[in-house]
C-alpha cells in the first residue's frame, strides 16, 4: 500500500463552523470534519478518486476520514478543526501551552 | 417581532447589527448575519437536549448535577477548569471565583488559540488599535495567517475591506489587501496579492522584512527557503513603509505553526519598526465570540491572560504548566470542570483521552464531544440569545449581549454560582 | 452605629486641627448627635477622613493591556485569598482585588479612575466593579473626541455642550479629561503638536481652542469638577511653558492640570534639562482659578501608561523598553511603557525634585494634591514616603543627599524649608480634592459626611505612620484593622448627569454609523448593569 507523507494544516471551514451551532453529532460537522484536501497530484500520487477512504497516521495516532481534491500545493494537506484532526496532534506544547497545530508531518494511504 | 441591534457573539468580529424575527420563542430569521452567525442564532432554536442535566449519560435534575459537580471538583487534588470562551464574562467571573476557592487550575481557550499572542505581548508589547482606524484610514491591509473568508466573514465588509471610512471614501478602491498564507484559502478572492509562504517559514519572512525595512541587506538564497522571492518581499517591505496607514491581521497560521509566539513577536517587532516610517497597527484575529473576554477577566482579576493556577491561594502562570492540553496529557489533572468549550473534539487526543479518564463535568448549550464523555453535563442557556451579559470583540470593544428569547435553561453564570456557592459551604470558607 | 473617640481629629473643611474629638456615625453616615454603638477607642492617635486617590490609572482597557504585558510585575507580589478577601498580584499594575484592597490598607476610601474612552467605559466600569471596597468614578477622555472637535471646528458651541452632557450621563462617567488635545488626534497619523496653536489633523482645530470651549462647557453644564488636564508636550524639556499657556488660555475659568511634574520641566534638552516648578507655582498661586496635582517621581520600577500615544512612543523610544500602543477609533489612543526611576539619573533626579517643588511653593494647599499619576510617576503604596519627604526637610535633605547632584543646580528643592504638617497633609490628600471634586460628602467628618475614617497611630516618623492606618471605615463598617482587611464589601461608583437636549441625538447618530464600527444604539452603557451601586453626584452652578 503506498502511503506518502504530507504537511497538514488543520484550521477552521465553514462548513465546520456551522456545524459548531448546528450540532456536532450531524452529519454537516461529521462530513466537515472528516474530510482531507490534497492537490491532484498527490491525490494521483496516491492512487485515490475524491471521496475514497484513506487512513492518517501522525506520530501521535491515526484517524480515518475521506479525501477530497482542493486548490492546495503539492505536498500540503488540509483538515478541519475536529475530533479527526485533534487525534493526529500530541501533547507536547514545548512549554507555550499550544500543540503543534499546524504544519506536521503525516503519513497517508488509501483504505481499501 | 424584530429585535435590532442584536449582538452575535460567535466569533471575534462581534457584530452588534444582527436583526433577528421572532416568533412564539423560536427565531424565525436573521438579518445581516454572516453564515455562521446565522447558524448560531438560528441553530440554537432547535436545541435537541432535553434534559437540563445529565449523569452518566442518565437525566437528572439541575440540583442532583450541581451536588455531584460538587462532590467532584471538591474532592479532586487537582481541577482544571477550562474554557470560557463562548460564554459572558458574569460567567467568567465566577469561573475565576470558583477556580480561587478550589486553588484549580483555570486556563481558557486562548492556549490553544492566541496564546502565543499574550505571550509575544509579554515580550515585546503590542502596537495595536480598534477595528474602527483600520476602517477610517487603512489603505493597506495584510491577513497573515488568517482566513477570514471562513472564519470571520463580515470581517471584510465590516472593518477592513469594502467598508467606506472618513478617510477612505472610496471604501475598497483606496485600499490594497494582501494575504500571506501556505495555501491559497476562499479569503485570497479578497486580495490584491497573494503570497504563499512555506509552512513553517513565517518567522523567516517576518524577520526578512524587519530588515529590508531597515535598509539592511538579506541573502536571497536564505529567503528563498520560505516559499517567497527576495523581490515579492521587497516589494511588500516597500508597500509597508509607504502606506499611509497599515494594518496587518495575525491569524492562526502565525500562533498554531512553527515558531508560535516567536512568530507573532515578529510581527509586533516590525509594526514596532514600520512606526518609524509610517502608521501601522496589528490585530491578533480572535476566534470565539467571547475569548477576548476572558482574556480581560483572566487578566484584571487574576494579573494574567490564561494558564493560571491557584494551588497556593493565590494566581501563578506559567504556559506549559498550567496550561490545559498540558495538565491533561501529562495526566495531572484529577476533575476537570468545562465550561462553553468542546475540547474533546479540539484538544490533542493524549489531553482528550486523559478528559475521559478522569471525572469531567461540562455546562454546554447542547451536546458535544465533550457531553458525551462527561460524568456530569449541564445544558445551559445560549449566550447572546437566551442570556444577557457582557463580550468583548477582538479589539477588546465591549458590548452587551441581547436577550432575544427565553430559555428553559439556567445560564452558565447561575450554574457557576450555585457551584461556587455549595463548594463554600462545604469547604467553609 | 459607630463612635470613634477621643482621637486627635484633622477635618480641615470644618477647621478642625488636631481637638480631641469624638466622632458619631449613623447608617454610614458621620452625624452629630451622640449615638449608641461600638466604641473604637482613637486615644492617642490621628483620625483624619478616608484619603482620597484624586487620579490613577487602575481600570480600563489600557491598565488591562499594562497587566496582560507585565507578568514580572506580578510574580513576585502576590496576596493570597483569605476568609474575607480574594487573591490578587501585582505592585504597579496590580489586579483589580488587589488594587482595592491596597488603597483600604493605606487609609484610601475614594478613588478617581484617571482616565478611559468612551468606547471602553464599559470596561472601565467592570474593572471598577471588581475594585473592593473603595468608592469610584472615572474621567472619560474627550480631549481627541471627533465629535467635540467637529462641533468646535464648526463653532457650535451649543451642540457641543450638549454632546458632552449626553456623553458623560452614555458612559457613566464623572468629568472631562483632556489629554494632549489635538496631539491624539494627530497621533492617529504617526504625528503630534507641541503647543498650543498647532491644529489636530481630522479638524483644524488647536488645542487652545480645545481647552478654552471644554472649560466653558464644565461652566455652563455645573459639572462638580472642572476639566482635568493632562497638557501637551508631556516629558519635554521646556514644557513648562506650554503648561502655563494652558492655564493662560482658560482666562479664569477653573482648570485641574494632572501630574504638574511630568509638564514642569525648563531647559531646552536632556543636557540643560531643569526645573520649571518655580515659574508654574507662581502661576497657580495668583490664579485660584486653578488646582493641580503634582505626580511625584518614586524611584523604582513603573509602568507608564497614558492616553498620550506619541509621548509613550518616544518614552519607548528614548529608553528602549517595550511598548503597546491602541489608538480608540474616533476618541483617542492609549500608550504603555515600563519604565525605571533611578536615583542617579540626572533626569530622573530632577524629575523627582519637581514634585515636590511644586507641593512646597504652591502656598495653598487646597489647590495642589498628592498624586503620583499611579502608575506612571510611582505606585501608590509610596504615598507615606512622600508624606514624608513634604512634613520633614531633614530627611528630604538627606534623600537629596542620595540622587543625582543635578538636584541641586537645577532645581530650587534645597532651598525650601518648608514643612507641611497634618493639617495641610489632610488637605492635599482628603479635603482638597474632594472640594475640588465637588464632592459634599467627602473628605471631611462633618455631620451629613459618609462615614470614611482613617484612623492612624500617632508615630512621629510620618512614613510609618501613614503607612499603616489602626483602623479604616467604610461607610460607617470597619474594613481595616492594623493592616488586615476585615470586611469586604462593596463601594459605589459616582457619575454625572447634566441634563441635555435630547436632539443632540438624532444630529450625531448617522454620522456615528459612519465613523464607528458599533452600531449607536449600543454604545452607550447600561447603567443598572454596570454601575449597580450608582449614585449620581448633582450638577449646578459653582
Amino acid at each position: 500500500m503506498a502511503s506518502y507523507s504530507l504537511i497538514l494544516i488543520t484550521g477552521r471551514s465553514t462548513k465546520q463552523g456551522v456545524g459548531i451551532s448546528s450540532g456536532k453529532d450531524q452529519p454537516e460537522y461529521q462530513e466537515a470534519t472528516r474530510l482531507l484536501e490534497m492537490s491532484r497530484a498527490d491525490l494521483m500520487r496516491l492512487g485515490l478518486q475524491p471521496g475514497d477512504t484513506v487512513r492518517i497516521r501522525s506520530p501521535f495516532g491515526e484517524t480515518t476520514v475521506r479525501c477530497s481534491e482542493a486548490d492546495l500545493p503539492e505536498g500540503l494537506a488540509f483538515l478541519a478543526y475536529g475530533p479527526a484532526a485533534s487525534q493526529l496532534i500530541g501533547g507536547e506544547t514545548w512549554a507555550t501551552g499550544m500543540p503543534d497545530t499546524k504544519g506536521f508531518e503525516i503519513e497517508v494511504e488509501k483504505v481499501t | 417581532m424584530q429585535i435590532d441591534h442584536v449582538v452575535c457573539a460567535f466569533c471575534g468580529c462581534v457584530c452588534d447589527d444582527l436583526s433577528v424575527t421572532v416568533e412564539e420563542n423560536h427565531v424565525l430569521e436573521v438579518k445581516n448575519a454572516c453564515i455562521l452567525g446565522r447558524a448560531w442564532m438560528i441553530g440554537h432554536a432547535g436545541q435537541r437536549e432535553e434534559s437540563v442535566a445529565r449523569i452518566d449519560g442518565q437525566p437528572a435534575t439541575l440540583e442532583e448535577a450541581v451536588e455531584e459537580a460538587v462532590r467532584i471538583l471538591t474532592s479532586a487534588r487537582y481541577p482544571l477548569i477550562y474554557g470560557l470562551s463562548s460564554t459572558t464574562c458574569e460567567a467568567q467571573r465566577q469561573a475565576v471565583a470558583l477556580a480561587e476557592t478550589l486553588g484549580a487550575c483555570i486556563d481558557c481557550c486562548t492556549s490553544v488559540c492566541h496564546g502565543p499572542t499574550g505571550l509575544a505581548v509579554q515580550s515585546v508589547g503590542e502596537p495595536t488599535c480598534t477595528l474602527g482606524e483600520v476602517k477610517n484610514r487603512a489603505d493597506l491591509v495584510i491577513y497573515w495567517g488568517s482566513n477570514p473568508a471562513e472564519s470571520h466573514p463580515r470581517h471584510f465588509v465590516r472593518y477592513a475591506v469594502t467598508p467606506k471610512g472618513l478617510f477612505r471614501p472610496g471604501g475598497r478602491k483606496e485600499r490594497t489587501v494582501v494575504v500571506v498564507d501556505v495555501r491559497p484559502t476562499p479569503s485570497v478572492r479578497a486580495a490584491d496579492l497573494f503570497l504563499r509562504v512555506r509552512p513553517g517559514k513565517d518567522f523567516e519572512c517576518l524577520w526578512a522584512l524587519r530588515a529590508l525595512v531597515a535598509g539592511r541587506p538579506v541573502d536571497e538564497a536564505a529567503v528563498a527557503q520560505t516559499g517567497l522571492t527576495l523581490a515579492q518581499l521587497r516589494d511588500l517591505a516597500e508597500r509597508m513603509k509607504s502606506c499611509q496607514f497599515g494594518v496587518l491581521f495575525a491569524g492562526l497560521g502565525l500562533t498554531q505553526s512553527r515558531g508560535k509566539q516567536m512568530n507573532l513577536a515578529a510581527v509586533f517587532l516590525l509594526v514596532r519598526d514600520l512606526n518609524a516610517y509610517t502608521k501601522f497597527a496589528a490585530i491578533p484575529m480572535r476566534g470565539h465570540g467571547n475569548v477576548t473576554g476572558i482574556d480581560n477577566v483572566m487578566a484584571w482579576q487574576t494579573g494574567y491572560p490564561f494558564g493560571v493556577n491557584f494551588s497556593r491561594g493565590y494566581p501563578r502562570y506559567n504556559p506549559g504548566e498550567y496550561t490545559a492540553v498540558d495538565i491533561l496529557s501529562r495526566g495531572e489533572a484529577d476533575a476537570t470542570l468545562v465550561i462553553a468549550a468542546d475540547p474533546a473534539a479540539n484538544l490533542p487526543r493524549p489531553a482528550v483521552e486523559h478528559l475521559r479518564r478522569i471525572p469531567t463535568i461540562v455546562l454546554d448549550v447542547q451536546p458535544s464531544e465533550t457531553t458525551r464523555l462527561a460524568r456530569v453535563s449541564i445544558t445551559t442557556a445560549p449566550v447572546g440569545i437566551a442570556v444577557e451579559g457582557t463580550v468583548y470583540r477582538m479589539d477588546n470593544v465591549p458590548l452587551r449581549l441581547r436577550k432575544v428569547l427565553d430559555s428553559p435553561f439556567p445560564s452558565d453564570e447561575e450554574v457557576l454560582r450555585r457551584i461556587l456557592q455549595r463548594v463554600k459551604e462545604i469547604k467553609k470558607c | 452605629m459607630l463612635i470613634v473617640r477621643n482621637g486627635e481629629v484633622y477635618d480641615p473643611r470644618n477647621g478642625i486641627n488636631g481637638e480631641k474629638r469624638d466622632i458619631y456615625v449613623r447608617d454610614g453616615k458621620i452625624v452629630a448627635e451622640p449615638v449608641q454603638g461600638r466604641v473604637i477607642d482613637a486615644s492617642g492617635m490621628i483620625v483624619m477622613p478616608g484619603g482620597i486617590e484624586f487620579h490613577a490609572h487602575v481600570a480600563g482597557s489600557k491598565v488591562n493591556l499594562g497587566r496582560k504585558m507585565r507578568p514580572e510585575d506580578h510574580r513576585d507580589i502576590v496576596f493570597p485569598r483569605t476568609a474575607v478577601t480574594r487573591s490578587g498580584v501585582g505592585h504597579t499594575v496590580s489586579s483589580t482585588f488587589a488594587t482595592g484592597y491596597a488603597l483600604a490598607r493605606l487609609g484610601y476610601t475614594t478613588l478617581m479612575e484617571a482616565a478611559g474612552p468612551p468606547l471602553g467605559a464599559r470596561h472601565v466600569h467592570e474593572e471598577l466593579n471588581d475594585i473592593p471596597i473603595i468608592d469610584k468614578a472615572f474621567f472619560l477622555l474627550m480631549g481627541n473626541n471627533h465629535f467635540v472637535l467637529k462641533f468646535i471646528a464648526e463653532r457650535d458651541f451649543d451642540r457641543l455642550k450638549h454632546f458632552v452632557a449626553w456623553l458623560l450621563e452614555a458612559c457613566g462617567a464623572y468629568a472631562i479629561k483632556i489629554v494632549n488635545p489635538a496631539g491624539v488626534d494627530t497621533w492617529k497619523w504617526g504625528r503630534n503638536v507641541e503647543n498650543l496653536d498647532q491644529p489636530a489633523a481630522t479638524f483644524p482645530v488647536t488645542p487652545r481652542e480645545i481647552v478654552v470651549n471644554l472649560a466653558r462647557v464644565q461652566q455652563e453644564l455645573g459639572l462638580p469638577h472642572p476639566i482635568h488636564v493632562h497638557c501637551n508636550n508631556l516629558g519635554v524639556p521646556g514644557n513648562a511653558q506650554v503648561t502655563l499657556e494652558t492655564m493662560r488660555a482658560v482666562d479664569g475659568l477653573p482648570i485641574h492640570i494632572t501630574h504638574v511634574q511630568f509638564n514642569g520641566y525648563g531647559g531646552t534638552d536632556w543636557t540643560d534639562f531643569c526645573s520649571g516648578a518655580e515659574e508654574i507655582a507662581a502661576y497657580v498661586n495668583d490664579h485660584p482659578n486653578v488646582t493641580i496635582d503634582i505626580g511625584q517621581v518614586v524611584f523604582g520600577p513603573v509602568t507608564t501608561m497614558t492616553a498620550d500615544g506619541p509621548w509613550q512612543y518616544r518614552l519607548h523610544k528614548l529608553c528602549g523598553h517595550k511598548w503597546a500602543n491602541n489608538d480608540i477609533e474616533n476618541e483617542t489612543s492609549g500608550g504603555i511603557v515600563p519604565y525605571k526611576f533611578v536615583r542617579k539619573n540626572s533626569v530622573n533626579a530632577v524629575q523627582w525634585a519637581i514634585g515636590l517643588e511644586l507641593a512646597l511653593m504652591v502656598n495653598d494647599p487646597w489647590r495642589v494634591f498628592l498624586t503620583t499619576d499611579h502608575p506612571n510617576g510611582g505606585p501608590f503604596h509610596a504615598y507615606p514616603d512622600i508624606i514624608k519627604l513634604l512634613m520633614d526637610r531633614d530627611y528630604r535633605a538627606e534623600v537629596m543627599e542620595t540622587v543625582h547632584r543635578r538636584v541641586q543646580t537645577h532645581t530650587q528643592l534645597k532651598h525650601l524649608d518648608r514643612e507641611y504638617n497634618l493639617y495641610e497633609i489632610a488637605i492635599i490628600t482628603r479635603a482638597g480634592p474632594a472640594r475640588a471634586l465637588g464632592l459634599e460628602h467627602k473628605g471631611h467628618l462633618g455631620p451629613g459626611a459618609d462615614a470614611d475614617i482613617t484612623i492612624y497611630p500617632k508615630i512621629d516618623d510620618p512614613a510609618e505612620m501613614f503607612r499603616q492606618p489602626r483602623y479604616v471605615i467604610k461607610d460607617g463598617e470597619v474594613v481595616v484593622e492594623d493592616g488586615r482587611i476585615v470586611q469586604d464589601r462593596p463601594g459605589r461608583t459616582f457619575y454625572v448627569a447634566p441634563g441635555y437636549d435630547p436632539q443632540i441625538v438624532p444630529t450625531i447618530r448617522e454620522e456615528f454609523t459612519r465613523l464607528y464600527t458599533i452600531s449607536f444604539e449600543n454604545y452607550p452603557v447600561q447603567l443598572e448593569h454596570y454601575l449597580p451601586r450608582r449614585e449620581v453626584i448633582p450638577c449646578g452652578n459653582r
